[in-house]
């Protein structure tokens, strides 16, 4: 008991000459100080030292206690439910650049090496400059900076091709940030989901980076020089070109555990099944969300089976759920709360039509294989619709309820 | 006909500190304080003044709206202070007590023999019609409501709240009166909740000439707003009332005595509570005649009420009219260092509705919770939790949102006047975005009663 108490107050020592690094810091912006009139600067060092400590603010009126959680909490869980999809994209990628160059046996470490080599240079423009961005925008509006980028800044990277250029990112986060999101007020209050736009954005403006057969793997175009003509395609890529699979290249095991091309962090339903029992374990992710997207591919997958016209249409339903950025999208962003439905009831159908337009467009329009994106913004967009009906629904059942009605 | 209903949608909040069912004797106190913020939306007219004597039981003010309204004085004694804030604004009424309780005498009758009219006289008259409440709006009833029913919930499933089967052991006559008198007061029934597992005393069980209903489930199971939802829901143009079930003993031995008692059974708990345990004293007395001696070193917040819907008072303050509880917590107004017991920490000594801290390892813990908001007010981002808290066919979060925009036509549609501040408690609790939910709706309420009457 002594001794924990003892430790305690170590820990408050060491803690206070933190604070006051803080408060000799901040001293000069405050009220009468020699910087007042950047006073704005405030903003962004509050926004580090809220990062290291959780205010001292108490309950007033209302609840005197108060959830653990906060939006740092909340974040952070959607973060680390990721990093098992970051980490398996960039060992990943180090495989298929050594396997484009006919390299099977490439040790471990060195295919780690140079995916993160390739990743993190993404990882860490994506987050500059959004939070740059997401910065100056706080200082401007006097707001305290919110965290709603953090999970954005690193989805980002995990939905990219690998060859990317730096600067393409750079100029799709920017817009992400500015237009998808800033323009309708920051954090909360976007209509579509930023990562998707800052995608649709490249998908649109930067098409040839963005699709065919080149930009998948590290280091293609110069195998597909080579003798060996090795093709960088995805699957998707390779079924819109009526190319059905070639399940000795790519088997099913490999499909579910990502070791096939595609975007940084999407390939592995596996790793991202991780994060989902996570994110459905803390209550962060909608189940119904999941659970009802998986179930809409699964049936317009059915459909398409028994029709059977096309490559695409007779590629196995259950392997659309596993291929591409499906299991990616559904998990991390057509769960993001803010863009998606938010009645229970309107989160099923939301997740439904997901999950029946995501295959419906990779099959009808094989100018688009990756239905998936598309899918969720345009239900990001319907999402206050359904939620209308929902809530409509609720008040009729209240007037209906009435024993008079009033005018 | 009885209604057997089953909440799934709830929180218990496991909380250090439940009182043992054993009462304690309270220091004797002089000074009572008896304030009119305790009832909402009311403004008070004063009727005494600074060295008027007063007897136990006679007005202190009334309502400037409905001046049938009156709050008596819980002691016999001096007004010593009507207390002022800004604007000459009446924070409360100061009294000091006399040795012996003087009473102010009203004729002993027994409710069940009077007629509707006397009933309700006799509840203005005695002042005990600032025991009821009305729904829409949570505010004082007023006389000319024809109340479609009166509910009364005879449990408190708020987290530590004072057990009302203790509470009210052995006041089965008084109990039973007073329900008598609050059936005349409407043309429908009045409806006694009680829990399916928790309630066994018989005061309860054997209530005479009301409806008797059953429930089951988690906090807020025991809030007569979430009863009143699942057994006649309130559409608007209807008005219900409630009473709380200590105050339905109160009314009865003022008809049965002829005497404004306003002694009551109090549970001082908390995590900072030496031995918590029960206290029979006043309305309006002093927290420290509770707590003085029964208590930690250290700073501590003093709640009249329970920590979801109580008011900090301090160490200084004095029991609220309605409370009968008082929490005494950790403050929590020191910063919290990230990894350590900050948001990035492993968050043992948190608790949670989500399941983001490793505190769901111990699903029994029972947690010593500070005042901390553990995190700054944001913008909404999570949608979900509200409902999962929240066991009405309302949709929360758009009434949160609909009273933000001040849509008054879009709170009606959502059910606003089936709501009080403290059904949306558990809401404001697990907020991860710390919206202060409660002062919301209430402004929400408010300005409804302003517009709508």
């Amino acid at each position: 008991m002594k001794k924990s108490a003892d430790n305690r107050q170590n820990e408050a020592l060491k803690m206070k000459f933190l604070e006051d690094i803080f408060h000799n810091v901040k001293a000069p912006f405050e009220k009468g100080g020699k910087y007042e009139k950047y006073g704005n600067v405030l903003v962004a060092i509050d926004a580090f030292e809220t990062f290291l400590f959780t205010p001292k603010e108490v309950t007033g009126r209302g609840v005197q206690i108060k959830d653990g959680i906060d939006l740092k909490r909340t974040m952070s869980t959607v973060i680390l439910a990721m990093v098992p999809c970051l980490l398996f994209g960039m060992y990943n990628a180090g495989f298929q650049h050594f396997r484009a160059q006919g390299i099977m046996d490439a040790p471990f470490w060195e295919m780690v090496a140079m995916g993160a080599w390739k990743v993190l240079p993404i990882v860490v423009v994506s987050y500059g400059v959004g939070l740059g961005i997401e910065f100056a925008f706080a200082m401007k509006k006097g707001h305290s900076v919110e965290e709603g980028f953090l999970v954005s800044g690193m989805l980002i990277p995990l939905i990219l091709p690998i060859d990317i250029p730096l600067w393409m990112v750079a100029v799709a986060t920017a817009f992400a940030v500015v237009f998808g999101k800033e323009v309708f007020g920051g954090t909360g209050m976007n209509i579509m989901n930023v990562a998707l736009t800052a995608r649709a954005f490249l998908f649109f403006a930067y098409p040839t980076f963005m699709s065919g057969d080149k930009v998948w793997v590290h280091g293609a175009l110069e195998a597909s020089n080579t003798p060996d003509a090795f093709s960088g395609a995805t699957i998707l890529g390779d079924l819109a070109n009526n190319v059905p699979v070639d399940y000795n290249v790519y088997s099913v095991s490999d499909m579910f555990l990502g070791f096939i091309p595609g975007s940084i962090g999407e390939t592995s339903t596996f790793a991202i099944l991780i994060g989902a029992a996570i994110l459905l374990f803390t209550g962060i992710g909608s189940w119904r969300i999941m659970l009802s997207a998986v179930v809409g591919a699964s049936v317009m997958g059915l459909i398409f089976n028994a029709i059977g016209a096309t490559v695409l249409m007779d590629f196995p339903w259950w392997q659309h759920l596993i291929v591409g950025g499906f299991a990616f999208g559904v998990v991390f962003m057509a769960t993001d709360p803010v863009t998606a439905a938010q009645t229970n009831t309107g989160k099923l159908i939301y997740g439904f039509l997901i999950g029946m337009f995501a295959i419906m467009i990779r099959v009808f329009n094989p100018a688009y294989p990756e239905g998936i994106m598309l899918a969720i913004l345009l239900m990001n967009v319907m999402a206050p619709l359904i939620d209308h009906y929902v809530v409509q629904a609720n008040i009729s059942r209240r007037l209906k309820r009435a024993t008079f009605k009033t005018a | 006909m009885s209604k057997d209903i089953n909440i799934k949608r709830g929180l218990d909040i496991p909380l250090i500190g439940e009182a043992e069912k054993v009462t304690g004797s309270a220091e004797r106190s002089d000074l009572y304080f008896i304030k009119p913020s305790d009832f909402k939306n009311l403004t008070p007219k004063m009727l005494v003044k600074q060295g008027h004597e007063v007897k136990a039981g006679s007005p202190l003010f009334f309502s400037k709206d409905y001046p049938d309204v009156k709050i008596a004085s819980p002691v016999s004694g001096e007004v010593v202070e009507v207390v002022r804030g800004d604007k000459r604004l009446i924070l409360g009424v100061k009294i000091l007590a006399d040795k012996e309780t003087r009473y102010a005498e009203f004729p002993v009758a027994d409710p069940s023999t009077l007629s509707n009219e006397d009933v309700l006289k006799r509840m203005i008259d005695q002042c005990l019609l600032a025991f009821v409440k009305r729904r829409p709006y949570g505010t004082p009833a007023r006389p000319e409501d024809k109340p479609k029913a009166i509910f009364i919930s005879g449990f408190d499933s708020a987290p530590l709240a004072a057990d009302l089967d203790y509470a009210l052991h052995g006041k089965d006559k008084e109990f039973q009166a007073g329900l008598n008198a609050l059936s005349k007061l409407t043309t429908g029934k009045v409806h006694l909740t009680l829990h399916r597992k928790h309630t066994t005393s018989e005061v309860l069980k054997g209530a005479k000439g009301v409806q008797i209903n059953w429930i089951s489930g988690p906090h807020p199971s025991g809030n007569v707003g979430v009863q009143i939802h699942h057994i006649s829901p309130i559409n608007k143009g209807e008005v219900v009332w409630t009473v709380a079930a200590q105050d339905v003993a109160l009314i009865g031995k003022a008809f049965l005595s002829g005497h404004y008692d306003a002694s009551r059974i109090v549970a001082l708990v908390g995590s900072e509570v030496v031995a918590p345990k029960y206290y029979k004293v006043l309305q309006g007395a002093p927290i420290a005649s509770l707590s003085k001696g029964h208590v930690k070193e250290g700073n501590l917040r003093y709640i009249s009420g329970n920590v979801l819907t109580g008011f900090n008072v301090g160490a200084g303050g004095h029991l609220g009219f309605f409370d009968c509880t008082v929490t005494v917590i950790p403050e929590g107004n020191h910063p919290k260092f990230f990894v350590t017991d900050g948001w990035a920490g492993a968050g043992l000594n948190k608790h949670s509705a989500s399941r983001t801290y490793f505190s769901w390892l111990m699903p029994s813990k029972k947690y010593r919770l500070d005042t901390n908001t553990n995190g700054e007010h944001r913008a909404y981002v999570s949608t979900g939790e509200y409902e999962n808290v929240f066991p009405m066919d309302i949709y929360p979060q758009h009434l949160v949102k609909a009273v933000m925009i001040g849509d008054i036509e879009l709170m009606e549609n959502l059910g606003i006047y089936e709501v009080d501040d403290e059904d949306f408690a558990l809401c404001e609790y697990v907020c991860t975005s710390k919206t202060p939910v409660q002062e919301v709706i209430r402004g929400g309420l408010t300005l409804l009663e302003k517009e709508c009457g």
